[in-house]
């Protein structure tokens, strides 16, 4: 096992930051902590590190116990959301740093540091910059420099604390895909915080998704994007539609509209429920192909690129459905403002509980 | 292994050491000292020390010491925030080397600066002469302790005041004036304001290091008794008469206005802090 | 500079937001006049009364054996309290902007304390502390310690007075670089005077060295504190600015005024290194 987290819990002044956290990774694995500023993901990951201590928990690394050893003892990478290079360094001497601080008897060589480090470089591709400073050089390129001087060391694993959120949003796609690329490469085992779901979805191998100090859900991307156990993690894992009613009989009732509730709500008293829709998982057409069809008038449209973004009034449904299709169905159904569609609701999840958005 | 954790609180190293050394050092070199003058006065008594205090003499020296430093300070805040302005948003030549000079009165020593205005405005110095004529007496009057005073007080101003408005968004002025305020009613509804806190800061410092400053005043000042004598002279001519108590007391008194001055300072601080976030 | 003189006004405009050129050329008269009265006059008055005797007695009265004495007693002062001061400033700094811990607000009110203490009760507390009439400056007299009235006293005044320098340059400093620097450091295996000597220390540099010029500013130049604890003994407890007064009072003027020029040139060129570096300051910290 890389990493094992063991009931970690952590209380500021205030407020509890950690909950009772537990959580495994595997050797080698690429998991995203992921969940809204505040949550607590930050305050994990610099527990893992050492740079802060939990009140209660054990943190196994490499099945070593390494809950009260200081941060220097414990090998771990930790990549900082600022980079925090030293600025007066070169970059030379940043990925430097950690073998230089060994002691005299583990240091290698000065030629095997000079190896090491251009071996390194080239493989963030920054071996040109060498002998530039920190201050010369584009966030971008800062954050590969950060990521190589904590690999420098060896690390038995490696921390990331939200590395691209400095970053453009092209840089940082661009980026992204060079980490999943690098992390196949070198298979370090490897935890990053984001509150990027669309981020998390696409570089980890698992998510887990924190809200307020606790574990909402851990799973693949798949699982935790298909299969979201609570509102929470459906709500923060994309755009949503929220309608709020009643579940009653069987059914979910929506004003006027009603629909059959999932199994495992199929026998529970009456009470407030939430129904959510992912504005891709509506249907629009011109033609009414099922009953329970709602008619609707498009209110505004949205061109968003490759998709389209509808509002739409449906009769007999008091709440406004946010609709998101592929541009090509969009001029083939030739839709405008003001013209009649009629709507399914593909994929709905009906949550209960006093969750609110 | 509690204690273990306890110790490990803080994850950088060196807590323990720089701290302790930290308040070794500082009560050691500040507290200790200054706590003297109250071991030196609380002996005295309240009678003793009330007469002390209120001798005509020391009274008319703590009035001279207040009034002069705050008649500078004022001076200081309307030079200081023209200064500032000008240094901040115009161009012309020899600006850079106006702004560094800014910093002299900090670095001239007080005792140099003293010398320097007794002379100037002596009846045969270069303004003096003139001045006299027009029978304007600026040496051995509290206006020659005022002068000094705000040469002394004049960086505070202008320092604090100048990284405010440095960093004043452009885009609030251009929001005032599309909204039809002229030039003027921006500087005095929408700026003043702003600097305010900063002119306030500024003023308070320079306030109160008139309130205690020696080397700069006593050579212009003449020292002539319940007329121009400042109230750091008074502890120093009961200290040349070894009356220690005397001099602790006044002291006292002295220590207490400024350090209210700056704790009220503040608090003031804290509350525009809160106040605007 | 002639062109300073004659004052070409150029203003550049921001097109925007710029005063008016009129408004513009009173305010800065207004300015200049300020500065004529209260900075120039008086700089040029200190060199004009020193060579009012003319070269000769100016070389004379600032090589006459009691001004070398002063300048040697303020030199010594120097040297042994702004290491002092300094080392304290970079481990008070530390302490305060790298930890959390209660009462922080407290500490650095108190570290300005001295700023707030009139110079002449910064001497003052001085003779109660450790003047000979005082129990523990009788005994330490019986031991054959003086410290008042001699230079230990010059030294632990200019002490008191310059304390806050050089921690109050670091720690907006080292607060506004953070910890995130010595945190990477630490997770890359450095110990602690590693991290502190490889990237603390040249992170604070232009500070430090900022803070120890000033701190020496104004222990050469400190008057009313060391006027207190000196005793004014010529040749023995006469720092640079105690010669410059006795010379005065004195009425030789020309005298006065030489000694105090070379208090003038470094006043100078404390304002001088202060611009330089500023401009390094500017120069490394467009990082974020």
């Amino acid at each position: 096992m890389g990493i094992e987290l063991q009931n970690i819990t952590k209380k500021f002044t205030g407020y509890t930051a950690l909950d009772n956290i537990s959580l495994n990774v595997a050797s080698g694995e690429l998991v995203a902590l992921l969940g809204p500023s505040g949550c607590g993901k930050t305050t994990l990951l610099r527990i893992i590190a050492g740079l802060e201590l939990p009140d209660s928990g054990k943190i196994i690394l490499e099945n070593k116990d390494t809950t009260n050893l200081p941060p220097r003892k414990k090998n771990v990478g930790f990549v900082f959301q600022h980079y925090a290079l030293f600025r007066r360094l070169t970059v030379f001497e940043n990925v430097a740093f950690g073998l230089k601080v060994l002691p005299f008897r583990e240091r290698p060589s000065r030629s095997a540091i000079q190896d090491r480090v251009e071996h390194l470089l080239k493989l963030v591709q920054m071996d040109w910059a060498i002998k530039r400073y920190p201050s010369q050089l584009s966030g971008g390129q800062r954050q590969r420099v950060a990521l190589a001087r904590a690999l420098a060391v060896n690390p038995k694993v490696l921390l990331l604390d939200e590395p691209f959120s400095a970053l453009d949003a092209k840089v940082r796609q661009e980026l992204r895909r060079w980490l999943r690329k690098l992390h196949d490469e070198i298979h370090v085992t490897s935890i990053f915080v984001t509150h990027d779901q669309e981020e998390a979805l696409e570089l980890a191998d698992r998510i887990v998704v924190i809200n307020k100090g606790r574990i909402e859900q851990q799973g693949t991307p798949q699982e935790v994007y298909d299969h979201p156990v609570n509102a929470f993690v459906y709500n923060f894992l994309g755009n949503v539609n929220v309608f709020h009613g009643r579940i009653k009989n069987g059914k979910v009732s929506l004003g006027a509209y009603h629909l059959d509730a999932p199994d495992e709500l199929k026998n529970t008293e009456e009470k407030p429920s939430q129904t959510f829709v992912r504005p891709h998982e509506i249907g629009i057409s011109r033609i009414r192909s099922n009953e329970t069809d709602l008619a609707g008038t498009i209110r505004e449209v949205r061109i968003m690129g490759g998709q389209i973004g509808l509002n739409l009034s449906c009769e007999g449904f008091e709440h406004a459905i946010d609709a998101e299709i592929p541009r090509e169905l969009y001029l083939n159904l030739q839709l405008a403002k003001g013209e009649k569609v009629f709507v399914s609701l593909n994929r709905v999840r009906v949550f209960t509980g006093d969750y609110e958005i | 292994m509690e204690f273990f954790q306890r110790k490990r609180r803080n994850i950088l190293p060196g807590f323990g050491l720089s701290m302790g050394y930290t308040v070794f050092y500082l009560s050691a070199i500040v507290i200790v000292p200054l706590s003297m003058i109250f071991f030196n006065t609380i002996p005295m008594g309240w009678e003793p020390f009330l007469h002390a205090v209120t001798a005509p003499r020391v009274l008319a020296s703590y009035r001279l010491s207040f009034s002069t430093a705050l008649f500078a300070a004022v001076f200081d805040a309307i030079v200081g925030l023209l200064t500032a302005w000008v240094l901040v948003r115009y161009r012309f030549p020899g600006k850079q080397f106006l702004d560094a000079l800014v910093d002299l009165p900090f670095a001239l020593p007080t005792a140099v600066a003293g010398i320097c205005f007794a002379t100037l405005y002596s009846p045969v110095g270069w303004l003096g002469q003139t001045l006299i004529k027009y029978n304007i007496e600026i040496i051995n009057s509290p206006t020659g302790i005022v002068v000094a005073l705000i040469f002394i007080g004049f960086p505070f101003v202008v320092r604090t005041i100048q990284p405010v408005l440095e960093e004043v968004e452009h885009e609030i002025e251009e929001a005032a004036q599309c909204l039809g305020a002229t030039r003027w009613q921006t500087f005095r509804k929408i700026l003043l304001p702003h600097l305010f806190p900063a002119l306030l800061t500024g003023s308070t410092l320079a306030f109160a290091r008139g309130i205690g400053e020696y080397g700069s005043v006593i050579f212009i000042a003449g020292n002539l008794p319940m007329k121009t004598e400042i109230a750091p002279l008074m502890i120093m001519s009961k200290l040349d008469q070894f009356d220690y108590a005397g001099a602790s007391a006044v002291a006292l008194v002295l220590l207490l206005i400024s350090f209210s001055m700056l704790l009220l300072l503040n608090a003031v601080q804290e509350w525009q802090q809160k106040e605007y976030r | 500079m002639p062109k300073t003189q004659t004052l070409e006004i150029a203003p550049i405009f921001h097109k925007r937001l710029s005063d008016p050129l009129p408004v513009q050329i009173v305010l800065i008269g207004l300015t200049l006049l300020f500065f004529v009265g209260f900075i120039f006059l008086p700089l040029a008055l200190v060199f004009a009364q020193a060579f009012s005797k003319g070269w000769e007695y100016y070389l004379e009265s600032i090589r006459e054996p009691y001004a070398l004495e002063a300048v040697k007693l303020t030199l010594t002062t120097v040297a042994i309290v702004v290491p002092l001061n300094a080392f304290f400033g970079v481990t008070a700094a530390w302490a305060i902007t790298k930890f959390n811990f209660r009462g922080k607000a407290t500490l650095k009110t108190l570290l300005d304390l001295p700023f707030a203490v009139s110079p002449v009760i910064a001497g003052l507390i001085f003779v109660l502390l450790v003047g000979s009439r005082t129990p523990f400056g009788s005994w330490l007299g019986e031991q054959g310690i003086k410290i008042i009235f001699s230079t230990p006293g010059i030294v632990i005044a200019t002490l008191f007075v310059t304390f806050p320098f050089v921690a109050r340059e670091l720690i907006p400093l080292m607060e506004a670089q953070g910890r995130d620097e010595e945190e990477a450091a630490l997770t890359l295996g450095a110990k602690g005077w590693q991290i502190f000597g490889k990237i603390t220390l040249p992170n604070i540099r232009w500070g430090l060295l900022y803070g120890m010029i000033l701190c020496s500013a104004r222990s050469i130049g400190e008057f009313g504190a060391v006027s207190v604890v000196s005793g004014h003994i010529r040749g023995q407890t006469n720092t640079i600015p105690l010669h410059v007064e006795i010379l005065y009072s004195e009425y030789n003027f020309a005298a006065s005024f030489a000694v105090a020029s070379i208090l003038v040139f470094l006043a100078l060129l404390t304002v001088g290194v202060k611009v330089t570096l500023e401009k390094q300051f500017q120069k490394n910290s467009f990082h974020h």
